[in-house]
């Protein structure tokens, strides 16, 4: 006897991604689900970030590891809401981790959450987390040609943030080449050109940001 | 590289339709998958047996069915097959096109008894 299911193998987490994106719509939080490679610099782009809102808006972040405490110690020092999640292996954040880690953050005394997931350009882009911006990092050191071997967090992001623009010319790096195949896979996704390290393009992401949260807490 | 919980849940799903069916046993199961998707189904199915082991889904084939990245262009009226994850119209160069389909990853049926 044929059964007919149509059950999606992801619905389980998109449900509890819907609770958690409900949840921060009524508290006026921005989600930012933040993916990237292992060292493409998500940590020091949270830093970067923190310093150049932390006047203006109220940030929390949560960080997603698989092991250790190290990237939330390195956000002490700005004095905001931290939460640690280890994934205990597992390669990517799901909803409910993110449904878990919520129980420890006061969310209306935040206004921009950031969230930073597990180095892995690969799954993380397959689980919704209930954030409200899809954000990316792609490092010049892993090269300009990644975005047609993983290309589902290109096609799926609203933004994307090249980092170690400081690197350019000591490899063979094409910017341009990066920019014309990315956005033949994803049309509307904005990209911006930035260095961690020196700080240049920092301001024009954090700006874009800024408007970004603005935007969302007045819709 | 998350194969083993997408298998858990493909698992999951179908016990879980199996039972409210009152089934003796899955023969099979209809797994729909887009080619966007970063799934590999091989893993999936490495994985299938060890998950299904001692449930009524032991020894149950798991059939995929690739779907296709397909992209509709609004200015031609017309679906093309998408190369590479280019979402570019072949015909008139338009650069948003609509995708159609490549995301789908649901179990489709299951075949019981």
């Amino acid at each position: 006897m044929d059964i007919e299911v149509l059950e999606g193998i992801f619905d389980a987490n998109e449900k509890i991604a819907r609770e958690n994106e409900a949840l921060f719509r009524e508290r006026g939080v921005m989600a930012m689900n933040l993916m990237a490679s292992p060292g493409a610099g998500k940590t020091s782009l949270i830093a970067a970030t923190l310093q150049l809102l932390k006047e203006k808006l109220e940030v929390g972040v949560i960080e997603g590891d698989i092991a250790s405490s190290v990237d939330a110690e390195k956000l002490k020092a700005y004095d905001i809401p931290v939460v640690q999640i280890n994934t205990g292996g597992a390669c990517h954040l799901d909803a409910i981790m993110i449904q878990q880690a919520l129980a420890h953050m006061d969310l209306a005394a935040i206004d921009l959450l950031i969230i930073e997931n597990v180095g892995n350009l690969v799954c993380p882009a397959e689980f919704k987390l209930g954030e409200a911006l899809r954000a990316m990092i792609l490092s010049v050191a892993e090269g300009h040609d990644k975005p047609l071997k993983y290309p589902l967090m290109f096609s799926d992001s609203d933004v994307l943030v090249v980092n170690k623009t400081d690197l350019i010319g000591l490899g063979d790096f094409d910017m341009a080449e990066l920019r014309e195949v990315v956005t033949r896979m994803n049309p509307d996704i904005v990209i911006f050109e930035v260095s961690c390290r020196t700080g240049e393009g920092l301001g024009a992401w954090a700006d874009w940001l800024e408007q970004r949260v603005r935007d969302f807490k007045e819709s | 590289m998350h194969e083993l919980g997408v298998t858990e849940s493909i698992a999951s799903i179908c016990l879980r339709h199996a039972q409210s069916n009152r089934a003796r046993r899955v023969l099979k199961v209809n797994v729909k998958l887009g080619e966007l998707t970063g799934i590999v189904d091989h893993y999936v199915a490495f994985y299938w047996d060890m998950v299904t082991k001692d449930t009524i889904a032991q020894g149950a084939e798991l059939n995929f069915t690739k779907v296709p990245v397909v992209s509709h262009c609004p200015d031609c009226d017309e679906d093309f097959t998408v190369v590479e994850y280019d979402l570019t119209c072949p015909r008139c160069g338009r650069a948003d096109t609509e995708l159609v389909s490549g995301r789908e990853f649901l179990v489709e049926s299951i075949e019981i008894e």
